[in-house]
């Protein structure tokens, strides 16, 4: 399902300009990570692409739906989002009820939704907490809960705002192993992310975002590698990138095996 | 100015421990890290040593927690509050839903502790700037964005000029170069002997640039402690759930290679790593 953003201004009632004219086109089965400083419009803009906020200008385009012509509960069944603080968005009393609710909000039947759950839940490693009570989880583990919540209503399109926030390393490769699964069923992934070796590790494409405006928007490589461009928006490039370019090493290694290329092509050449 | 003798502490109707026989001396100025996978102990740690564990969330504690001389389980939560300085992991948790400013949010453990008004004016007008808040002072505390309110939970605690400081993984929602200003800036605390900062985190390459020590917890008990560099290091970091910098990860790789002896030391910071590869 593509997504196209088109020259969007967001201003919030009372309050400042928090998106000055972005435009952004996501093709279906694209992997895109949003960066940039505290503050830059990053989670007012992927709240444009649910329909939760409506531009002041412009206009948001969900595969032909005008997101100002449908509602929230419409746009749910396209565009799954999962909240940065899981506590925003827990309504059930139970774990398995929970993450049902979202799919049977989009009129599946109770066995589907069941099932969808039970599968969604087995992806975050949560299938034994399905009677546990939300508040009775811990709080990296509720993420997870509210990731698995969004999973199971099978969206063609899925946000995360900040998913590795809280995660230990095994949360943190649990996640990224989801967003791989998400990517190889061709389904359109958006983060939201401070953690840039993550984004290095899973995201294709790089937007970076800087008082409401698109600052770079590229392939990670090269958008990850713009130290200071990037130092403009309180981001640092990845440890890799950081690396070798501490060492003069050519290119923009973003995984452990690119940096060993780097290093002997370098070392080769003295 | 921290001392920790066998502790042990068990949630109300947990069935193992989640501190298990902990002792530990944390000498005044030290930074110390406190490192492990999610469950480890690290929270609790924290909660223990600001008096939470086990004032607020009862449950049974054992051995002796010692900060600045006051036996914690003797003590009240009050008279720690001028002493130990807890940031939490969610600002939500922290900010007190009492005040309708960012201001008087700040105000607020100050006008508890007495301060005289000018001065309080001067602490505060300070630490907003600081925190890079100085332009929301008068807006309200829950319509700042995730990151303004982890910075406001850390400047209110700040404010107070605690002689300890402790701090779960306070940069959560911070951007990287918010989050290199907060560890700057508790380094410098320590390093100026203001403060002793005790820090739980899951990002070992800030661990690794700005620790003076790492302790490991693993399922409850003190598994490891030492210099970030032999800790972040070791082979046996993994069997505690914790991934290394990729620093260490590209050096390993290297020795794998055969593109670097195997023996050498290896890094753990950007300055190590340039060192090792140059």
């Amino acid at each position: 399902m593509n997504l196209s953003v088109e020259n969007i201004s967001f201003t919030y009632p009372g309050g400042a300009e928090a998106l000055r004219g972005v435009t952004l086109d996501i093709a279906s089965g694209e992997a895109v990570a949003i960066v940039g400083e505290n503050g830059a419009g990053k989670t007012t803009l992927v709240k444009h692409l649910n329909g939760l906020l409506k531009p002041t200008r412009g206009r948001v385009i969900v595969g032909e739906w005008d997101t100002r012509e449908h509602t929230v509960a419409k746009m749910a069944a396209r565009v799954g989002f999962v909240f940065q603080n899981p506590d925003d968005q827990i309504i059930e009393r139970t774990v398995g009820d929970e993450v049902a609710f979202g799919p049977r909000q989009l009129g599946q039947s109770a066995p589907d939704a069941l099932a969808n759950a039970t599968a969604a839940l087995e992806m975050v490693e949560l299938a034994a907490e399905s009677g546990t009570h939300p508040y009775d989880l811990t709080a990296p583990q509720r993420k997870l809960m509210t990731l698995a919540s969004v999973l199971a209503m099978r969206t063609p399109v899925v946000i995360f705002d900040e998913p590795t926030m809280g995660q230990d390393a095994r949360g943190v490769a649990l996640i990224g192993n989801i967003i791989e699964t998400l990517k190889s069923e061709d389904r359109t992934v958006i983060i939201i992310t401070h953690d840039i070796d993550f984004c290095a590790d899973h995201f294709e494409r790089v937007v970076a975002m800087a008082d409401g405006r698109v600052l770079a928007d590229g392939p990670a490589a090269d958008v990850l590698a713009q130290a200071d461009l990037l130092a403009t928006t309180n981001v640092e490039p990845p440890q890799l990138i950081r690396l070798a370019q501490a060492l003069g090493l050519p290119g923009a290694p973003l995984s452990t095996d690119g940096f060993i290329a780097s290093l002997r092509r370098r070392d080769g050449t003295r | 100015m921290i001392r920790l003798d066998r502790v042990s502490y068990s949630y109300p109707r947990a069935t193992s421990p989640a501190l298990n026989d902990l002792s530990v001396d944390i000498p005044a100025g030290q930074f110390c890290a406190v490192i492990g996978a999610n469950g480890a102990g690290k929270s609790t740690l924290c909660s223990a040593l600001a008096g939470f564990v086990p004032h607020f969330y009862r449950g049974r504690l054992t051995g002796t927690v010692e900060v600045a001389g006051i036996d914690i389980a003797a003590s009240s939560l009050a008279e720690l509050a001028g002493t130990v300085g807890l940031v939490f992991s969610n600002p939500f948790n922290q900010i007190t839903g009492a005040r309708f400013s960012v201001r008087d949010e700040v105000a607020f453990g100050l006008e508890n502790m007495g301060v005289p008004r000018a001065e309080m004016e001067t602490r505060i007008d300070y630490i907003l700037q600081f925190a890079g808040l100085a332009g929301l002072a008068e807006r309200p505390p829950f319509a700042l964005s995730g990151g303004q309110q982890q910075r406001l939970a850390i400047a209110s605690v700040l404010v107070m000029r605690p002689r300890v400081l402790v701090l779960d993984e306070p940069t959560s929602q911070l951007d990287p170069v918010g989050s290199r200003e907060v560890f700057t800036v508790l380094r410098d605390l320590a390093a100026t002997d203001e403060a002793t900062v005790v820090l739980a985190e899951q990002k070992l390459e800030w661990v690794a640039a700005f620790a003076d020590r790492v302790l490991v917890l693993h399922e409850g008990r003190l598994v490891a402690d030492g210099l970030p560099g032999d800790i972040l290091a070791s082979p046996d970091l993994q069997r505690y759930g914790l991934e290394p910098t990729r620093y260490t990860r590209a050096a390993r790789a290297a020795q794998a290679a055969g593109l670097r002896p195997e023996g050498d030391t290896l890094p753990v910071t950007l300055e190590q790593a340039a060192e090792f590869f140059a």
